[in-house]
């Protein structure tokens, strides 16, 4: 009962801010100085045609109306019409969204399967090389702009390696997996190609340790840090003390208990995921939200650019109510307060 | 250039001694340096600067690293070296306005909030909740898109999206002080609301903001550079560095000298100003310091 009493706060807490959120985007779309009708039709439209796209795209009545129009249009999913592609904008977006999250989940299982070893490597060799390395690679991580370390990577492990390919998502030859997700890794799996699934897991491999970086840096600091202040505590000393196999004390007793924080982490960098996958979909030619975003705000089309912010709006605080709830199954206190 | 200032700044109401050596520890020290060599290139650019950084040389486009051109040439024959100090001058300018819009903004939506509690508290604090509920950059792409590509235009899209962490920041430490003995001292003497915020509660909420700063400053350069890479920032021939990488894009394969320094200065720029975030922190939390 406490626990739907939780969710169901968080749930309207979130529904309050969408609002404010569909505000916000709709403000900004709606006030801007270039005029999105010129953009679309080009300079040499004719006054007539310019009154007919603003009638098309409610851009004729006052804000307050067209914002209505708006936001009884989101309720029944509808979020537009591109102003670039001419589709419906929630289409486009499903089309692109699965490949955003796959490349996300992906980068956030690069971080997680390296954050986590190197923060309580790092812990446990405190003072030491292997602590100095890992500290010096999260600072780097941390500081190192993302589409450049998309760069750099392509030009090693394409064009001076040939290992991996240097874009897209699946390669030209290789037929893409019949759709049931959209994640093109677990719909080949499904469909049992085993084609598609090498091409796909490939194509995967340097966006997503670009995109992961990031995230990587800051798992294997935060493990570092819980790990370190778990490892001084009165109870693992007892561990010790019972004689327990040292790697016994560091995983079961010392890591279990450091992870609480890093849980939190966790859900904190699916947005920095999001900004991140902006620019590095851009760099190897991703076909998912980012790249569809940074080609929607360049031709001025407000509506796909809207859609992409509210998508994106709903995504992060959607990632920390799944960490909230990781957080009070993992830690008993917080479901007593 | 703010941090010296920073460091010169006696850290009174942070848990320190009044006058605590505040860069003791040598990778403070680092940071420091790194952040005055970039502040120096960024002030003295004309005299530190060899060559003009938008005059083209057709005849010695795309030149490798030389004693001529230390860091090369790109692909209009402008020396890399130049661009990239006249570039320190644009990111450090970014960094400082980016961080000042944004904290001096959220730091008074914060004071308020956390100050005058109900429903002026609950309403401010929910707007800034709406404004962290956007992953950064999105919506500072947003905003730049709808006010048209420019520095300007990217500076205050990224100060629009970076005020809401200060208001935060200082309401929760006005919200811990506001019951504490010298507020109340000073409210019982007769003093104004104003003054109790401005001399005894700001004050007393600095440690953690300043903090937020220095990562902020990083944090601002990063953003603006990735901006302008997309085009909604600095457009060519700007010597910014986000511009500068998008230039040398092309050339990756075969010059890849042309993206490879610009990325090197952000990320020593942005990781000095880190480096200084961390030391700071590690300076106003003795437990982190401890186990960090």
């Amino acid at each position: 009962m406490r626990f739907l009493g939780f969710l169901a706060r968080r749930i309207l807490g979130i529904a309050a801010v969408m609002i404010g959120v569909s505000v916000i985007t709709f403000a900004i779309s709606h006030v801007i100085p270039a005029d999105p009708a010129v953009a679309a039709l080009g300079d040499h439209a004719t006054a007539e045609q310019i009154t007919a796209f603003r009638a098309e795209y409610h851009l004729d009545g006052p804000l307050s109306e067209q914002y209505l129009t708006y936001v009884g249009g989101l309720l029944h999913g509808d979020l537009g019409r591109s102003i670039r592609t001419r589709r419906a904008v929630a289409d486009d977006l499903a089309d692109s969204f699965p490949a955003t999250l796959e490349l996300s989940f992906a980068a956030l299982l690069a971080a997680i399967v390296v954050g986590i070893p190197s923060g309580v490597w790092s812990a446990v060799f405190r003072g030491r090389p292997p602590d100095f390395v890992v500290r010096v690679l999260a600072l780097i991580g941390g500081s190192i702009p993302v589409f450049w370390l998309g760069l750099i990577v392509i030009g090693l492990g394409y064009y001076q390696l040939g290992w991996f390919p240097g874009g897209g998502r699946i390669d030209l030859f290789v037929p893409p997996p019949p759709t049931r997700t959209g994640l093109y890794v677990v719909d080949s799996l499904l469909a049992g190609d085993l084609a598609a699934l090498r091409s796909s897991l490939l194509h995967l491999v340097l966006p997503a340790l670009t995109l992961g970086y990031f995230s990587t840096a800051l798992i294997a600091r935060m493990t570092r840090s819980s790990m370190l202040e778990v490892l001084g505590q009165d109870y693992i000393r007892t561990a010790r003390a019972k004689g327990l196999r040292e790697r016994v004390v560091i995983f079961r007793h010392g890591l279990r208990n450091a992870l609480i924080p890093t849980v939190t982490i966790i859900g904190l960098t699916f947005g920095s995921l999001l900004s991140g996958a902006v620019l590095t979909e851009t760099i190897f030619s991703w076909p998912g939200l980012g790249r569809y975003a940074t080609a929607s705000a360049v031709s001025l089309d407000f509506p796909a650019v809207l859609g992409v912010t509210l998508l994106a709006a709903v995504v992060y605080p959607l990632a920390n109510l799944a960490v909230d709830i990781a957080y009070y199954w993992l830690d008993p206190r917080t479901q007593r307060g | 250039m703010a941090s010296p200032a920073v460091g010169a700044l006696r850290l009174r109401g942070a848990g320190l001694r009044a006058g605590a050596p505040v860069f003791a520890n040598p990778l403070n020290a680092a940071a420091l340096a790194l952040i005055g060599a970039f502040a120096i290139c960024a002030v003295l650019a004309p005299i530190v600067a060899p060559y003009d950084p938008l005059a083209q040389a057709l005849g010695s486009r795309l030149e490798p690293p030389s004693p001529e051109h230390w860091l090369g040439t790109d692909q209009l024959g402008r020396d890399i070296a130049s661009r990239l100090v006249y570039g320190a001058r644009i990111s450090l300018v970014i960094g400082i306005v980016v961080v000042a819009l944004a904290g001096v903004f959220g730091t008074l939506v914060g004071l308020v909030a956390g100050y005058a509690g109900g429903l002026v508290d609950e309403t401010l604090m929910r707007v800034t909740e709406v404004f962290l509920a956007f992953p950064p950059l999105i919506l500072a792409m947003a905003i730049a898109g709808a006010l048209g590509p420019s520095l300007t235009n990217a500076i205050i899209a990224i100060a629009a999206v970076t005020w809401a962490i200060y208001a935060r920041l200082t309401r929760g430490q006005i919200l811990s002080l506001r019951r504490r003995e010298f507020v109340e001292a000073a409210r019982a003497i007769g003093a104004s609301r104003a003054r109790i915020l401005a001399r005894h509660l700001l004050p007393n909420a600095l440690a953690p903001l300043l903090i937020q700063a220095s990562f902020d400053m990083g944090s601002a350069i990063i953003s603006a550079a990735g901006l302008s890479f997309i085009g909604f920032g600095a457009q060519p021939p700007t010597p910014e560095w986000g511009v500068m990488i998008s230039e040398g894009r092309n050339f990756i394969s075969t010059q890849p000298w042309l993206s490879l320094f610009p990325g090197l200065a952000i990320l020593f720029a942005v990781g000095s100003f880190n480096l200084l975030g961390d030391g700071l922190r590690d300076l106003f939390d003795p437990r982190l310091r401890r186990s960090v």
